[in-house]
């Protein structure tokens, strides 16, 4: 049992850092650009993600056995594609602000790399219990991820950070940081700044 | 009629160009825009499987979901449809082009994970639910202008000196960069509409 804790904790960790999906493995990248024009959006897009990524873990998880090779990504979209569903309309009847704001990424969700990578790589090769931590630890690590790039991005195109004004009305934000140019330019930065950390620890 | 449709091809080029604006399609822009051929041959096989979605999944949200009132299959339904008209392709493009297979490597069924394409058939019947010929043609103009932005990344990698870029932006960090000065260029042309 201690043992299997270890694991659990290195598991949820690897996903959450080591093997970050945004920063280390890249992927996702159409959410990632797409909502973070505001820390609720980012926030909101990470937790809908980690809630499909867990259940879609699980579920792929249990059926590792029964189901066939041949049609397994096929099986899995579909198993995906259930759970975003069920999201999208859990959004739209408790918050639907959120749902308007984040719009059409909520089905797209179905379509994020990091979800079906997940089941591909980890969930079909490991217990139930285990592939649900994986899923929590890399929804986890994405929707960090999603909340830095958002609060930069907020904090610089509009000046406030969830909503609250920063600085006040004498210093005009540079609204192009909330645009589609802004997303590209600070996740660009963003990834280099993570590599230079990488590189000069490797160095030390 | 004619206005609109150019005004349809035009916004989905320019003024609301898939990639650089609205941010679908990110992973196959970033991953196959190191050489222009390849990254002209990737459009292509999206252009091929957007029109082709757009029409599968108009005549199933028409005469399936609609009168079903089972709008609610509408993400499981499309996905699927997708996931096997890109099997479909695959196997078409092995066959005929190889060395195009071969180039494309793992993207070709990552197509089916594109968000463009789901993206666009969502788009089309939200938009264009009675028109089956808008939704055709705006599936084919969307990834017309994904083609566009992929190409024209391409062609500014091709001569991208990475001996120049500081070490820790080299690869994925610069090509971020470049296309968020791309992006910039694109936004040159918000506001232009026809008609």
């Amino acid at each position: 049992m201690a043992k299997d804790n270890k694991t659990a904790v290195s598991v949820f960790l690897n996903g959450l850092i080591t093997e970050n999906p945004t920063f280390v493995q890249l992927l996702g990248m159409c959410p990632t650009l797409a909502v973070t024009t505001s820390l609720q959006n980012g926030l909101g897009m990470g937790l809908s993600a980690t809630a499909v990524l867990i259940c879609s873990n699980f579920i792929i998880s249990l059926l590792r056995k029964i189901i066939p090779d041949k049609v397994r990504i096929a099986a899995y979209i579909v198993i995906i594609a259930a759970f975003v569903t069920l999201i999208q309309m859990c959004l739209n009847a408790f918050l639907p602000d959120l749902a308007s704001s984040l719009g059409l990424f909520i089905p797209l969700i179905v379509v994020n790399c990091i979800i079906l990578a997940r089941a591909e790589s980890f969930a079909s090769k490991n217990s139930p219990f285990m592939s649900a931590v994986d899923g929590l630890g890399m929804g986890l690590g994405f929707t960090g991820a999603l909340c830095i790039i958002s609060a930069i991005r907020e904090f610089l195109g509009a000046g406030t950070i969830w909503g609250v004004t920063i600085y006040g009305t004498h210093i005009q934000p540079a609204s192009i940081m909330i645009m589609a140019p802004g997303g590209f330019i600070i996740l660009g930065l963003l990834v280099g700044v993570i590599n230079y950390i990488v590189s000069k620890k490797k160095g030390a | 009629m004619a206005l609109q449709i150019v005004s349809i091809l035009l916004s989905a080029l320019l003024t609301e160009n898939f990639v650089m604006v609205k941010f679908y399609g990110i992973c196959p822009f970033l991953g196959v825009s190191k050489k222009i051929e390849t990254a002209f041959g990737m459009g292509m096989a999206v252009t091929f499987v957007m029109a082709l979605a757009s029409v599968f999944t108009w005549i199933a949200n028409k005469f399936l979901l609609i009168p079903l009132e089972l709008g609610y299959l509408q993400t499981i339904l499309f996905i699927l449809i997708i996931a096997g008209l890109v099997q479909f392709v695959e196997m078409f493009i092995k066959k005929s082009m190889p060395s195009l297979y071969n180039a494309l490597g793992i993207y070709l069924p990552l197509i089916t994970t594109n968000c463009a394409v789901l993206g666009v058939t969502l788009l089309n019947v939200q938009n264009y639910p009675d028109s089956f010929m808008f939704a055709l043609l705006y599936g084919i103009f969307a990834a017309l202008g994904f083609t566009l932005a992929i190409v024209l990344m391409a062609g500014i990698r091709e001569f991208l000196d990475e001996d120049a870029v500081p070490e820790s932006l080299r690869g994925f960090p610069i090509t971020l960069i470049t296309a968020g000065l791309m992006a910039i260029a694109f936004m040159g042309f918000s506001g232009f509409s026809i008609g």
